[in-house]
């Protein structure tokens, strides 16, 4: 197909995951990766622990990555990494890019410390997360990605996640770690550039990826990017980015964010929330963006109005 | 060349002669001089590999294995505490099929908190397909070493090399250092045929049903199984070249011994004293190595033992609810055996507690003396 010479893309055309991949329909994580290899090309090594990648791949012997891919054990996705870029750097390949690749809760959970230690010691590795905001492998678990009033089978309507989020970018930051950022596959452009930027860089560098799940959100498949982009623009999800732990950039600055009722209505997980709680998520994600926003050298703060 | 050094850096010199190029390691006690002595190699450039200070045991294994996927040859060492939170990653290295090579100074587990040498963290690590070797000398250290990678790189497991804690760990001893030329001979350089390649991209470890991971499973017996002529093989080559022989099993005057006691580690070198003395005193004896406990020696234990009229094993572990564990494999290797002698099973030395030559000769007349065992296990030495 000549697609290149008839339309101009904006995002690479080279597709390093196949068809016949294992995912859902509307799977984040998925895309994520999609967008991900784009970036990267080919002369990149992938690691990915135990997380719904290890099945959307394919089963043994077929494979959806048209680049070596290491399975791993849940919280090994950043010191598999380290050992993989201390291998190659020892052997003259110092160019192929490597990357962890794992769920939320590979990265917040179990494998944090890796990642912290990896982070540290500033090794050359790209470690993106690509978040769902729960164990979706495992049937739907609370993950400290869960968001607070969210539906997860552990944390039943009767006993929803009462605590917030963890911020684990802020951590990161706190590492002072070269070069941090979120992004949205709702935003493949943004999301493709931060991949570029992290693949450039010597050290570690950290990208979190908001990445949505139909059975996990209980959503409709075909809103999968609707919800990504909702995420953003409600500024549920913020995109931005962080130098050396200080420097940050809001990449998608969203003067009139929209209610974040419009976000969370699409989702089963929040079904059970009653107005005053769905009010109360927004005064959160509100304040937290203005302190993005402060963080950011903005001299703004925005406001929505909660309708009684 | 000859020098006086302790066992953990006879770990070290073995790594180094044997080129490693990746080493992941975190600090335990009594393991500490290794990976000391190993970050000043790399730092003075001594070594050419990358040293990754990992934040874990559990790290340090995975970063071994993260390298070794990528081709290189990968070293690490630990002990107790250590090895046990290793374990996991122990099982990746077999079923990755990563030939990463690892010392581990046998360290009895807590709590309480203790140092002291016992067998029970290098044994927990039984059935995961990893190589087990048990020194009793520094020089058998470094030479297991060299002999580890050379074995490992050709079946594609994991092995480990065992040294009791303080008894090696921290003794010094006179130890050849062998010659970088000598060893480059025996040793060649690790090339695997598959390796994390984006020129040839490969997925390893994918998702395999019911259908695949049996036959997957076969042929990681089959590879060690391999291993035991293997070991022997590659021994006696090492022993044309640098002048000290090894195989699976080591035998001190066993010749035509009535009783035979088997032992390893350091209370193997602490038996051939007891030995001597048992037979000045008239006595029919001989001493019995396992050197080699994965793959198990049973073919020679089998050969060695049949027709004896007595059988000692000394364990300096235990199995809690069965018996002590080199007896139960020793056991278990004889038992399809017509002329099986009867087994007396002794525990002792646990967490440390001194084995001694008088200790030794005990455990060895008691046998001699009884008809048969007074039970499964025969504790020594408990002060209750
Ligand atoms: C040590 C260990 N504990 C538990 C598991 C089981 N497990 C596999 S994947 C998974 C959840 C993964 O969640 P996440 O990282 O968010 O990825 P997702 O499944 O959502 O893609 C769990 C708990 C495991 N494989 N290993
Ligand atoms: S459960 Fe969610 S993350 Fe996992 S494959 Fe399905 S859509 Fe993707
Ligand atoms: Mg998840």
């Amino acid at each position: 197909m000549e697609r290149g010479k008839t339309m101009k893309l904006s995002i690479p055309e080279e597709e390093l995951v196949g068809s016949g991949h294992l995912a859902c329909q509307g799977c984040g994580a998925t895309l994520c990766m999609r967008y991900a290899l784009k970036a990267l090309g080919q002369n990149t090594i992938l690691d990915i622990p135990a997380c719904c990648w290890s099945v959307i791949d394919g089963p043994f012997p077929h494979t959806s990555v048209k680049v070596p891919l290491f399975h791993t054990a849940f919280e090994t996705a950043a010191c598999v990494a380290s050992g993989i870029r201390a291998g190659l750097d020892v052997l003259g390949r110092g160019e192929t890019n490597v990357v962890a690749w794992a769920g939320d809760g590979g990265t917040f959970d179990i494998g944090i410390q890796a990642l912290s230690g990896a982070t540290e010691r500033n090794d050359n590795i790209i470690y993106i997360c690509y978040d769902n905001e729960a164990y979706m492998n495992t049937g739907i678990q609370r993950s400290s990605a869960t968001p607070y009033g969210a539906w997860t089978t552990t944390t039943p309507v009767k006993h929803f996640k009462k605590m917030p989020k963890k911020d684990l970018v802020r951590i990161m930051a706190a590492h002072r770690i070269p070069y941090t950022a979120t992004a949205s596959v709702g935003y493949p452009e943004d999301f493709i550039a931060k991949v570029k930027k992290a693949k450039e860089i010597q050290g570690t560098t950290f990208l979190h990826i908001f990445s949505p799940c139909p059975p996990g959100w209980k959503s409709q498949p075909e809103k999968s990017i609707q919800l990504a982009r909702l995420a953003v623009s409600t500024c549920y999800f913020p995109v931005y980015e962080i130098e050396n732990g200080e420097k940050y950039t809001v990449n998608k600055v969203i003067k009139k964010p929209r209610p974040v009722k419009e976000f969370l209505e699409q989702q089963g997980r929040f079904r059970h929330l009653t107005e005053e709680q769905v009010n109360g998520i927004q005064k959160n994600v509100i304040v937290s963006y203005n302190e993005l926003l402060k963080k950011a050298g903005l001299d703004l703060e925005v406001h929505v109005e909660i309708k009684k | 060349m000859k020098q006086v050094i302790m066992g953990n850096h006879a770990l070290s010199y073995g790594a180094m002669l044997s080129r490693v190029q990746v080493i992941a390691a975190y600090p335990i006690t009594p393991q500490t001089q290794v990976v000391e002595l190993l970050s000043e190699m790399c730092a003075d450039k001594t070594l050419d590999a990358e040293f990754i200070k990992v934040e874990s045991e559990h790290s340090a294994m995975a970063a071994c294995i993260g390298a070794s996927a990528v081709g290189a040859r990968t070293f690490t060492a630990t002990s107790a505490q250590g090895l046990a939170l290793m374990h996991e990653m122990i099982h990746w290295a077999v079923g990755a099929r990563l030939p990463v090579v690892l010392g581990n100074i046998n360290r009895a587990m807590g709590p309480p908190w203790t140092i002291w040498t016992d067998q029970n963290d290098s044994l927990s690590q039984r059935d995961t397909g990893c190589l087990q070797f048990y020194a009793r000398s520094n020089q058998e250290v470094l030479d297991s070493v060299i002999q580890m990678f050379k074995v490992c790189e050709q079946i594609l497991l994991p092995g480990m090399i065992i040294l009791d804690a303080f008894a090696l760990s921290h003794t010094s001893e006179v130890v050849d250092v062998p010659d970088q030329k000598l060893v480059d001979k025996y040793l060649p350089p690790f090339h695997p045929r598959y390796i994390l390649d984006p020129k040839e991209p490969h997925t390893f470890g994918g998702l395999t049903g019911p259908d695949g991971y049996y036959e997957l499973r076969y042929k990681i017996e089959e590879a060690i199984q391999r291993a035991k002529s293997l070991i022997n093989e590659t021994g006696k080559e090492f022993g044309e070249l640098f002048g000290r022989a090894y195989g699976m099993v080591e035998k001190y005057k066993l010749d035509d011994a009535e009783t035979v006691l088997i032992a390893s580690s350091t209370i193997a070198s602490t038996a051939r004293i007891a030995i001597d003395e048992l037979q000045n005193e008239g006595k029919s004896v001989g001493l019995l190595r396992v050197r080699v406990f994965r793959p198990f020696p049973a073919e020679e234990i089998r050969e060695l033992l049949q027709s004896r009229k007595k059988v000692a094993v000394i364990d300096r572990n235990i199995s809690f609810g069965h018996e002590g564990i080199f007896a139960q494999e020793i056991r278990s290797s004889l038992y399809n055996c017509k002329n099986k002698p009867p087994i007396w099973g002794y525990i002792t030395g646990i967490g440390g507690r001194d084995v001694t030559v008088e200790n030794i000769k005990d455990i060895v007349n008691d046998t001699i003396k009884s008809d048969k065992p007074s039970g499964d296990i025969i504790w020594k030495g408990v002060r209750l």
